[in-house]
């Protein structure tokens, strides 16, 4: 659905976005992640035509979107990261117009309208001024906005940001639902966020892609090593010597706590496999088991270790060219 | 591109600017005629047209200042640009709203001689030179709209447009007369034309932020500038106040006012709003490749 090759941004000597590729399949949700100053915000502007590329190439469904912009930008809705709404004019008003500056033709007009405020549940709101809607309404306006013409591939950019916890939990379901019928594309760089919601991430840091998948492959491919935590009724002496004999044990740390001993156990593999191997061990040297479970490495550690070199503050990430605007 | 047009129009309509414009022509177009036509009897209607340009003066800045630059402030450009909708489409129905503005009291003030015409006992208005007039003035405030329409887009402060434009208007309207201080020496000309070159090398390196460039381009310039002010010395006599001359935008409507029709000057009026225009189309587009 959506190509991109080699794509840099440069402002100046700064570089926003250096030497980014990646395929966007459609009917999935992705998620863009990465830690502020990313480049998440600069590199859906390029997607969606807003801003130019310094070098490198992006097709929407074989449309290139510098050299047949009207034809690309037809198949994408796009909420930048502030919603683009006139505050004068009232919702319907509003999706009115950009309806119609869509090409949306007459006849579908007021169906195309419906809809978009049936999904985002803006029909409630419909005659009121932009103006006077809250936050989170004005959030919902601006996917409807998005939604109009219904395109194939929707961008939001930090849709939920600075909505309250209930609005977050609407708008996370809403873009569940959108993910059925068309593709989406979100950034965040809130990780549970993208855990909730996407399909598949794409993780960038310092203008790259770091990493690729969905989340699982992303735990598993970085992760590569398990925790294990057992208590065993037994002696540390006795545990550590069945434990460390298995094969694919890294290391094993003791504490023996009256009859009992906690164990945390890390091991390479993370496949059912190693459950079995650590239990006939335990068995076999008839030590009874009173606990065991597994912890794999969770996203987070995986985008805190991708992130870590570096993790001091970089430059605010540069917007599309905007000087001296307020900073959202 | 209609889309466009409407919103514009909606948004000119529902704010007090494009009102506070109208009122102001028609105030002054009542004044004007009540004085000419009512109390002296006067019958040349292109003299209260004539009068009335100094309306667009306050009234161009009024009407264009939001046009781009409200946009930019609230961050609604995303959408602009995020449209499948080309930027010349944008910019032309943006203009064309502005125009739309701009006309609705012309229609008005051009009931003035047919109202005069049906009441007047004594001699009548020519109506011909009347509305050829009107329509110069239409021109002019057609290529005086495009003028404020760019200086919007250069701006992202709405009061910054508004203030930028009434200089950029004033100059225009005082043009001939600055140009008149200008004296015809061929040295005055030659370093009148040095300091417009530096000033466009000026521009040009603030908006491609390419120094050596920008530098290298003026000093070309400068130097053949300097190579034909050797060849051609005598042709420089009095030529940089005939160049200034040319651009007081105001002073094309003179013709129109001596009930004369000049195609020159719609042509001119449509030129100028041609380049102002693509300029404007220009400066949308230069900030989709910002560096």
């Amino acid at each position: 659905m959506i190509e991109v090759r080699h794509l840099t941004k440069r402002y100046g000597r700064y570089t926003a976005v250096e030497d980014l590729s990646f395929t966007v399949q459609s009917g999935a949700v992705y998620g863009f992640l990465g830690p502020n100053g990313a480049g998440k915000t600069t590199t859906m502007n390029i997607l969606t035509g807003c801003l130019a590329a310094t070098e490198g190439q992006v097709t929407i469904d074989g449309h290139d979107i510098f050299d047949e912009p009207t034809k690309a930008k037809g198949l994408i809705g796009y909420l930048p990261e502030q919603p683009p709404l006139y505050m004068g004019m009232t919702v319907r008003e509003y999706l009115t117009f950009v309806a119609r500056a869509k090409g949306v033709k007459t006849r579908q007009l007021d169906g195309q309208l419906e809809r978009a405020m049936a999904v985002t549940g803006t029909a409630d709101v419909a005659d009121r001024l932009i103006r006077n809607l809250s936050k989170g309404y004005r959030q919902r306006v601006g996917i409807a906005q998005a939604l109009l013409a219904d395109p194939a591939v929707i961008i939001l950019d930090e849709p939920t940001v600075g909505l309250d916890p209930l609005q977050i939990v609407e708008i996370r379901q809403l873009i569940r639902s959108l993910g059925r019928e068309h593709t989406v594309i979100l950034s965040s760089h809130i990780l549970s966020e993208v855990q909730a919601v996407c399909d598949r991430i794409l993780l960038i840091h310092k203008g790259r892609l770091v990493a690729d998948g969905t989340a699982e492959e992303l735990e598993r491919r970085f992760a590569g090593k398990v925790t294990y935590r057992l208590t065993v009724k037994a002696d540390a002496v006795h545990a550590r010597q069945a434990l460390e004999a298995v094969e694919g044990v890294l290391d094993v740390q003791t504490k023996t706590d009256g009859g009992r001993t906690r164990i945390e156990l890390t091991a390479s593999d993370a496949g059912p496999a190693m459950d079995e191997r650590l239990s006939f061990a335990l068995s076999d040297g008839r030590i009874p088991v009173l606990r065991m479970e597994r912890e794999q490495a969770s996203l987070e550690d995986v985008f805190l270790a991708l992130t870590a070199e570096g993790s001091q503050e970089r430059p605010m990430e540069k917007k599309s060219g905007r000087k001296g605007g307020k900073k959202p | 591109m209609t889309a466009i047009y409407e919103r514009e129009l909606d948004s000119q309509l529902n704010g007090l600017t494009g009102y506070i414009y109208g009122a102001l022509m028609l105030l002054f177009g009542g004044i004007y005629v009540m004085v000419c036509h009512l109390e002296q009897g006067a019958t040349d209607f292109t003299y209260v047209l004539y009068s009335l340009t100094f309306i667009y003066l306050i009234g161009i800045p009024l009407l264009t200042m939001r046009s781009v630059a409200e946009e930019r402030h609230q961050k609604t450009d995303q959408l602009l640009y995020s449209l499948p909708l080309s930027m010349t489409k944008i910019v032309l129905g943006k203009y064309l709203a502005l125009v739309t503005v701009m006309a609705m009291p012309l229609v008005l003030l051009g009931l003035y001689p047919l109202l005069i015409n049906a009441l007047t006992t004594s001699g009548a208005i020519p109506l011909k030179a009347a509305y050829g007039a009107l329509t110069g003035f239409f021109f002019l405030g057609m290529a005086l709209t495009a003028i404020g329409l760019f200086i919007s887009s250069l701006m992202e402060n709405v009061g910054l447009a508004a203030g930028a434009c009434f200089v950029v208007m004033l100059l225009l309207y005082f043009l001939t007369s600055l140009a008149g201080y200008i004296t015809d020496a061929a040295a005055v000309s030659l370093a009148g034309f040095a300091v417009c070159t530096a000033l466009f090398g000026l521009i040009l390196w603030r908006l491609t932020r390419n120094g050596p460039f920008a530098l290298a381009l003026t000093v070309v310039l400068e130097a053949a500038l300097g190579v034909c002010f050797a060849l051609f010395h005598s042709r420089f006599e009095g030529l940089f106040a005939d160049v200034v001359g040319q651009l007081a935008v105001f002073d094309r409507f003179d013709s129109f006012s001596y009930g004369i029709f000049d195609i020159r000057s719609v042509v001119y009026f449509l030129s100028v709003a041609g380049l102002f225009l693509f300029l404007t189309v220009q400066t949308m587009e230069r900030r989709r490749w910002a560096s």
